[in-house]
């Protein structure tokens, strides 16, 4: 397959408004859907706002809506697309738009400030840090994330409910709950903290129905779903009917 | 000119990768208040990219390492031109600042015992890179990202305000370091989302901005590497040192086009993965130079054994130095032995089992399926040679990062010069932002509150007024002739990658390093004329527009040094001069900005913007020499350094 003419249509436009706008470019054997775009700003619309860094799949930047699904730009290979079909380009709908493609994402930094910090453990320095791989596994395949946001702009429970923003942290921040609560050396619980009830009460768990739409978008292939969403509530409902770890932790926090 | 708002800081860090990140950590926990200021969004810094690991002799996996064998393997690989103190220092407190990340929650691959794993790889002599599969950057950049929350919900719970003491400007660029007489004071930005001006009054500022990839065709580097922190520095008035060492990591992707020098990491090799030719030879064996000749397998079978027991077997070839790699996959390449997308066969998949693949090599295995529609499970990778680091930086303190003739601007990271000589080992750089960036933000932070704390710089009004009408000049940018059209920032761009890939690239010779002198002398004129559509809200052809400034500068200083040094050396080949010439190994390039005032009036080719320097390095310390036996000096040392 050599080159072609696509035909795209891009959403352009601020906060105020704006709308699809028609394009014929070149598409070349092998490219992704962010040349285009680059192409489109050499050639056609010098001033299209669009955000990348490392066009490898590796930084989370270009994130946008591709006929609908959210997706890296980077990562969608223009061969998925007939020759024929419209491709049609549009900034993450969950987030108010900065400017054609750019949304402003300040909803998940706001929520990362949420979730208290790795404590580490007293009396254990830097370099005497000892775990097993398989008690880092689950954590670390958590930590693969690259704060793409396409879980966030996906989740229903967000998606075209801005009044539950601010209790619902979003898959990516329970997950992060999840990757904390699952480090092996987090000594958040000995410091007062406890993050199965904080996601619970403070990160909005209880809005998530596991219906794995994240799971889905996510371009780290993370499991999202099954395995950080569905343990940290299970662990959650452990904690809060469990009486006696409910007497213990009160017995604790009474003392700090 | 209309008011631009100010705000009062401490210490200003201009970048958020590795090395600023490190850096404002530090001048905050000294007490510092510290403003971080980046181009793109927290947490998207080209230090993500980086995959292989954190160079550091813990000597978790072989006990033999310690700092003297990691700084042995330094100097080796950057062929004795490193500033001999920073790669002592960087190599004694590596550890400290591996082990320092577990306590901020980083997850690092586990040995059997439950430490820090560590891996093999290039110039290296023992398995010494704390790793994460291959996605190694993330896992700093992320870690050090949620430590500077920590650190701000601190601050909330004391002040209420998380950014009371320490603020990130995201997608906010710096176009020049104020100055109050010769001390720095403070920063000229814009934000990218407004187009809005601000600037940040500081007498400290830590340039940690990375590097210059982005002046070349194939590089792995993103968008933000357009050489800014060299600029910056350059026009405060501070030299540059060594421009001409520019890292060809020997493999990048090369098909299809699109990716075309995206890295292939070098775990791919450390793991196991062997380099053949279209003739399905291992060719690496037939490109051991001299120097390296004792250390390395001479037969395929003691490469292949060295894996299992490396301390009766010297290891494989593919293994050597980047600069080394790169050159021979080029040859190959030339000679006709090369793959069908014009580079080389880097195999893993006759090496390991599938599964083990995927386990220890995820993200490439990843982007080969995604973007190539290769299994590299059960087919080679082609690769090639691809633009990835400049060795060459702001010429710097050893000991504070403070960099030369100018007070209070420091440089971390891929921007400042010196630690790695002639060419960096894989894994030093994420060891390098750590060390050097904890040192620049102390020694900012130190200075802040130091003596002329109550005297602090003023920032003068009309360098604003200046910088602001700079910023504007793309907006109201005219053709040749009134009325014609202004140049476009996009083709200016693609002119001069191209220039740098095919004159000053990978090989090097004297005409065509003088040509793309005169062609980068052009592009100036031309890039002044260049203009922009629309306004100034998040426009890229405006940001793109201003960043040709600092390409510019840039690339002149690494063609200008290049066509000086006449002998091939680490990142620096000259067909001309094939041989390493220990004369050199003294002598350090200095540029500086022609105009002391900053001005960037001179177009002409010769002249150009940049005068060059060459200044004799200080001896090697006696002990460190003494780190290495006596016939390996000879091949690198000056007779008279020898006997001194």
């Amino acid at each position: 397959m050599s080159s072609y003419e696509a035909r795209f249509k891009v959403w352009r436009g601020d906060s105020a408004g704006g709308g699809l706008e028609d394009f014929a470019i070149e598409v070349n054997e092998g490219e992704v859907v962010l040349d285009i775009i680059h192409r489109l700003q050499a050639t056609q619309a010098p001033d299209l706002a669009v955000r990348w860094n490392c066009k490898a799949g590796k930084c989370g930047s270009c994130s946008a809506e591709i006929n609908g699904r959210p997706r890296l730009m980077c990562m969608t290979r223009m061969s998925v697309f007939g020759p024929e079909e419209v491709v049609t380009v549009t900034p993450l709908r969950a987030f108010p738009v900065v400017r054609d493609l750019v949304t402003d994402v300040g909803f998940n930094y706001a929520k990362a400030r949420e979730v208290p910090a790795f404590v580490p453990p007293e009396g254990l320095g830097a370099g005497e840090y000892r775990m097993q791989q398989v008690d880092v596994d689950r954590s670390q395949e958590f930590r693969k994330c690259i704060e793409c946001f396409l879980c966030q702009d996906t989740c229903h429970v967000v998606r075209d409910h801005e009044e539950n923003k601010g209790a619902f942290a979003g898959p990516r921040f329970l997950m992060r709950v999840a990757e904390l609560d699952m480090h092996p050396l987090d000594a958040a619980a000995d410091s007062g903290i406890d993050r199965k009830r904080a996601a619970q009460d403070e990160h909005g768990l209880g809005y998530c129905n596991i219906t794995k739409c994240c799971t889905e978008v996510c371009p780290e292939g993370i499991k999202i779903t099954d395995n950080a969403l569905i343990p940290l509530k299970e662990r959650a409902v452990d904690r809060k009917y469990d009486p006696l770890v409910w007497l213990g932790s009160r017995i604790r926090r009474r003392g700090k | 000119m209309a008011e631009v708002e100010r705000q009062q800081w401490d210490v200003v860090v201009v970048g958020a990768g590795g090395a600023g990140l490190r850096a404002a950590i530090e001048a905050r926990e000294q007490g510092a208040r510290t403003a971080v200021i980046c181009k793109s969004l927290f947490g998207k810094a080209h230090t993500v990219m980086a995959e292989g690991g954190i160079a550091a002799s813990m000597g978790n996996v072989n006990s033999g390492d310690n700092w003297q064998v990691h700084f042995r393997d330094t100097l080796r690989g950057g062929k004795f031109l490193n500033q001999w103190r920073m790669a002592e220092l960087h190599a004694r407190e590596a550890p400290d600042r591996v082990w320092e990340l577990e306590t901020w929650g980083a997850l690092f691959d586990r040995t059997p015992d439950g430490r820090i794993s560590q891996r093999n790889f290039g110039g290296h002599e023992y398995p010494r890179l704390a790793h994460v599969g291959d996605r190694t950057g993330l896992e700093l950049i992320r870690t050090l990202q949620q430590k500077i929350v920590s650190l701000q919900q601190e601050d909330f719970r004391e002040h209420g305000d998380y950014e009371a003491r320490l603020k990130v400007f995201q997608e906010c660029t710096v176009t020049r370091v104020l100055k109050d007489g010769d001390r720095v004071s403070g920063t000229f930005c814009y934000d990218r989302e407004s187009g809005r001006f601000f600037v940040l009054e500081a007498p400290a500022v830590v340039l940690a901005t990375g590097g210059i990839g982005k002046s070349f065709k194939v590089t792995s580097n993103s968008w933000e590497y357009t050489g800014d922190g060299h600029a910056l520095a350059l026009l405060a008035g501070a030299p540059l040192l060594n421009m001409e060492f520019v890292q060809f990591h020997p493999t990048g992707m090369v098909w299809p086009p699109s990716v075309k020098g995206i890295l292939v990491t070098e775990s791919v090799r450390g793991d196991g993965g062997v380099l053949r030719n279209s003739e399905g030879k291992r060719f690496m064996f037939d490109y051991v130079p001299d120097v390296f000749k004792a250390k390395y397998a001479q037969s395929e079978e003691e490469g292949d054994r060295w894996y299992d027991d490396p301390d009766h077997n010297r290891r494989p070839p593919e293994l050597l130095p980047r600069d080394e790699v790169a050159r021979a996959i080029n040859a190959e390449v030339k000679a006709g032995r090369g793959s069908p997308h014009g580079g080389v066969f880097l195999d893993v998949s006759t090496r390991m089992p599938a599964e083990v693949i995927k386990r220890r090599l995820p993200s490439m295995y990843h982007q080969f399926k995604e973007l190539a529609d290769v299994d590299i499970t059960a087919e080679a990778m082609e690769v090639g040679p691809t633009c990835h680091y400049v060795m060459g930086g702001i010429a710097v303190d050893s000991d504070t990062a403070a960099a030369r003739e100018v007070t209070g601007l420091y440089a971390a990271g891929e921007v400042a010069g010196g630690m790695h000589g002639s060419n960096r080992l894989g894994g030093n750089s994420l060891s390098d932002l750590l060390v050097f960036g904890r040192r620049a933000g102390l020694h900012a932070a130190r200075y802040a509150a130091g003596p002329g704390a109550d005297d602090r710089p003023r920032v003068d009004e009309v360098q604003v007024d200046t910088a602001a009408a700079e910023a504007l000049r793309p907006f109201s940018a005219e053709g040749p002739e009134d009325g014609s059209t202004p140049e476009n920032p996009y083709t200016l761009h693609q002119e001069l990658q191209q220039t740098m890939n095919d004159l000053v690239g990978i090989i090097r010779r004297e005409a065509e390093m003088a040509q793309a002198l005169e062609k980068l002398a052009e592009l100036r004129v031309r890039a002044r004329r260049a203009g922009v559509e629309g306004h100034r809200q998040f426009n890229p052809g405006w940001h793109l527009a201003l960043d040709l400034r600092n390409m510019l500068l840039v690339s002149e200083c690494v063609a200008r040094a290049a066509l000086e040094r006449t002998e091939s050396r680490g990142g620096h080949t000259r067909e001309d001069h094939p041989a390493m010439d220990r004369e050199w190994r003294r002598a350090n390039l200095l540029c500086r900005l022609a105009d002391p005032t900053g001005g960037l009036a001179a177009t002409d080719a010769v002249r150009g913007q940049i005068d060059l320097v060459r200044v004799t390095t200080e001896p090697i310390r006696p002990d460190l020499l003494a780190l290495f036996e006596k016939e390996e000096l000879v091949k690198y040392l000056a007779e008279e350094e020898l006997y001194e």
